[in-house]
């Protein structure tokens, strides 16, 4: 298994997400995580999906997405080539006595608290997978008391942007 | 039956050659095609409608001619303004499933878009079935639900149902529309989707509130379709690698399925077959793609094929797919398919291609353009290197052909032998008429014993095997092609799921005609029962046939229903029933054919098994060693 981002261009209509999600369950294709949110373009959504597949299985995957009438663009971002980054809420005790080495650990990963309370601090970080994955265990000793946190967002590197020819397509038939 | 080509053969094929490269030079092929015109005809509108009013005059634009239906409360305002409709024919079916085969029927035997109509709740999930059989064998649909009003949805309302949700695995696409104005643009685009690309299934949802609405109607629609751009032109590289390893292979076989018939491409094939001199099988979805009658036809391949036809597979070189999908049921275990053949695979729909078999070739694009590429590249590869050598295969492949041809047993209970009923249906009847059959033994038995000689003249239920499918599928045929004589093959199992549609065809002066393959059970479960059950007959029998109470009593069920019923046991009436049947064209006929439960289906390649494993009859399996 190797873990796959897909960047998915999607027409901003009702039930796309389902569609899209449908399709993974039914073709027995495994979602890591998912993110979606709207674009530069309004009429286009982007759905940024991380599979755990097969070089094989990622190419159905791909193909299968493609028949979605809904579906615009797909395009693989490779880690090398593209920016990716995931956002992490944490909620983790602090009191009067751990609050300042648990501040330290904040400022270690560049990240910034958002709430205090007494006895607790809400931690926002943003980073890689492996970044958030480390920040978490360093803060496990003080007590993590809450976890949320996003699916991958990914960009291409460089001045390209992937939107552009699928713009150009939705102006034709518009 | 041609085995080795003989010279005269050999000279056919080069004259076939000169005659396709004339004949594409002329029509342009290669080059690319002109973009057709958005829509011809002259603009109509805006007109002030109501929703309802917009639904049938959209269907009417898009060039409907019949619907296949039933009202209910929300879809009761389309029915009104339907009623008043010159150019739609509503047939009145009895049950909404009877209405969705008749569309795909009607879509198989005539190549247009099918059309179904449903209420919401009920209406709408009776049409899940021919859904979902519709969208395994590319069938191009249009099933029109309505849906409760607009506000309503979400509430568990009065016979609502989230159709669109529930049809979304087994649909091509759907619409859920609750404004009228986007009804025209939305039929439009359904009716496109259908039939284009690789055809398929497409649901419109659409609230009684939009349809009780007021809105303008217009047209012609501009499709607002940004992420649908089938590919239809095949890569001209794809096409001159595919074309040199035809030219070059040793033991090609072409591999047809249904995507041809879809495609239209039967005549382009058959060029393609005769240029290549290759053995041409073709899939259950695909009889009728190439004349039976072809020197080159081995027959069908798969589980129940013949043995020429899954050996030549087996021991290919090279396959030539077009239009197939590698199933389960043709391949039998994945691995140990054609291990020694390298795959061209030509298909419209690019999911398809690498999604169970590897490829060296693959082609995306419709099949007529990617023959008729492929065609005068074949004809140039041959004037380069020559004709292959195709006569060590050919022997090896008639030594097959006269090892195992297709046959069968008399039965040992001295009752009709149903392989013998189905050949004389097809040969008294003949290769003009269209047959449309069930799923079960009667299916395979059809699809092995009745010559078909042109495409769009065998209908079934292959990817979904979708028990009840024949007879009002076999009505939406009759309707697409009232000129044709059309037989319903059927098992006594199937007819019992969906023979309420003989009222349909009566009422409607639709003449189908019945033939019930009636032995009494599940026939196909009974012979698994036999083969891997030890004879354990666990609920396949049905008390139908010779001998049992006969519940029910197909004749009388056939004389209920104001058709014509005739009953045959014995060898000696089955000519007669058969041509009693033509000739009557005023009124259904059902023919009880009541034959032996204990035929089965040869050959067989069982579930789980490698090709190489198919037994010719039971326990008997060739020998392929001696033949090597």
């Amino acid at each position: 298994m190797s873990r796959h981002t897909l960047s998915v261009l999607v027409e901003n209509k009702p039930g796309v997400l389902t569609r899209v999600a449908g399709l993974f369950a039914r073709r027995a294709f495994n979602i890591h995580s998912l993110a979606v949110g709207p674009t530069e373009h309004e009429e286009i959504s982007r759905i940024t999906v991380v599979v755990d597949v097969e070089e094989h299985p990622l190419e159905q995957v791909t193909k299968q997405l493609n028949k979605l009438i809904h579906v615009i663009k797909i395009v693989e971002l490779d880690p090398e080539t593209s920016v990716q980054r995931e956002l992490l809420l944490v909620k983790v005790r602090a009191d009067a006595a751990s609050r300042a080495s648990v501040l330290e650990v904040v400022s270690l990963f560049r990240a910034n608290v958002v709430d205090v309370v007494p006895d607790s601090v809400v931690i926002e970080a943003t980073g890689t997978a492996a970044k958030l994955g480390a920040l978490l265990a360093a803060l496990e000793p003080y007590g993590v008391r809450e976890i949320v946190q996003s699916g991958t967002l990914a960009v291409g590197r460089g001045a390209r942007s992937i939107t552009d020819r699928a713009l150009d397509r939705v102006a034709r038939t518009a | 039956m041609a085995g080795t080509p003989t010279p005269s053969q050999v000279a056919a094929r080069a004259e076939a050659r000169a005659e396709v490269r004339a004949e594409l030079r002329a029509r342009g092929v290669g080059r690319p095609s002109p973009v057709a015109p958005a829509t011809s005809g002259p603009r109509i509108g805006p007109e002030e409608v109501t929703g309802a009013q917009s639904i049938v005059r959209s269907l009417e634009e898009v060039g409907a001619e019949v619907v296949f239906g039933i009202p209910g409360g929300a879809i009761l305002p389309t029915y009104d303004p339907l009623m008043d409709s010159e150019r739609l024919r509503h047939i009145l079916v009895r049950h909404e499933q009877g209405g969705g085969h008749a569309a795909s029927g009607y879509a198989h035997a005539t190549g247009r878009v099918g059309i179904t109509m449903a209420t919401s709740g009920p209406g709408a999930t009776n049409l899940v079935t021919p859904l979902a059989d519709a969208h395994m064998d590319s069938i191009p649909m249009v099933a029109i639900t309505g849906q409760v009003g607009a506000a309503m949805i979400g509430t568990d309302a009065f016979q609502e149902a989230d159709i669109v949700g529930i049809t979304m695995p087994v649909t091509k696409h759907s619409y859920l529309v609750t404004d009228p104005d986007e009804i025209p643009r939305t039929i439009a685009e359904a009716f496109h989707i259908a039939s284009t690309g690789r055809p398929g299934p497409v649901l419109v949802d659409i609230a009684k509130s939009a349809m009780q609405a007021r809105t303008t109607f217009s047209w012609p629609q501009e499709l607002q379709l940004p992420g649908y751009h089938p590919v239809t032109k095949p890569h001209a590289k794809q096409i001159k690698e595919a074309a040199r390893l035809l030219a070059t292979a040793k033991r090609p076989v072409l591999y047809v399925g249904g995507g041809v018939i879809r495609s239209g491409a039967s005549d382009l094939l058959r060029r393609l077959v005769d240029l290549s001199g290759a053995p041409v099988v073709t899939t259950l979805m695909a009889r009728g793609a190439v004349p039976d009658s072809h020197p080159q036809h081995l027959g069908m391949p798969g589980m129940h094929g013949t043995v020429p036809a899954v050996a030549a597979l087996q021991k290919a070189d090279l396959i030539f797919a077009l239009g197939a999908r590698f199933d389960d049921r043709v391949t039998g275990v994945l691995s140990s398919f054609a291990p020694h053949a390298a795959i061209v695979h030509a298909d419209i729909d690019p999911a398809e291609i690498g999604k169970n078999r590897a490829v060296d070739v693959p082609i995306v694009g419709d099949l007529r353009e990617v023959i008729g590429e492929l065609l005068p590249e074949l004809a140039r590869e041959h004037d380069t290197h020559g004709l292959p050598d195709l006569e060590g295969w050919w022997r090896q492949v008639d030594e097959w052909r006269h090892t195992y041809p297709l046959g069968y047993t008399e039965t040992a209970d001295g009752l009709l032998a149903p392989q013998h009923v189905i050949s004389r249906l097809g040969q008294i009847t003949g290769p003009d008429a269209i047959y449309v059959a069930g799923v079960g033994q009667h299916q395979m038995w059809a699809a092995q014993f009745i010559s078909y000689e042109n495409p769009r003249t065998w209908i079934n239920s292959g990817g979904l095997g979708t028990m009840g499918f024949s007879v009002p599928a076999a009505m939406g045929a009759k309707v697409g092609r009232p000129d044709a004589t059309v037989w319903a093959i059927d098992g006594d199992g199937c007819f019992q799921m969906t023979n309420q549609e003989l009222a349909t065809c009566t009422i409607n002066e639709i003449p189908i005609k019945v033939a019930i393959v009636n032995n009494s059970s599940l026939g196909m479960v009974r012979q698994w029962q036999t083969l891997f059950y030890e004879s354990r007959y666990s609920n396949t029998d049905l008390h139908t046939g010779h001998g049992t109470a006969r519940v029910p009593d197909f004749v009388k069920l056939a004389d209920a229903y104001g058709c014509e019923g005739i009953r045959v046991e014995k060898a000696s009436e089955v000519d007669d029933a058969i041509k009693r049947a033509n000739e009557i064209d005023d009124r259904p006929v059902v023919v009880d054919f009541t034959v032996s439960r204990d035929a089965m289906v040869w050959p067989m390649v069982a579930a789980g098994v490698s090709n190489d494993d198919i037994q010719y009859a039971r326990g008997i399996s060739p020998a392929w060693d001696r033949e090597e």
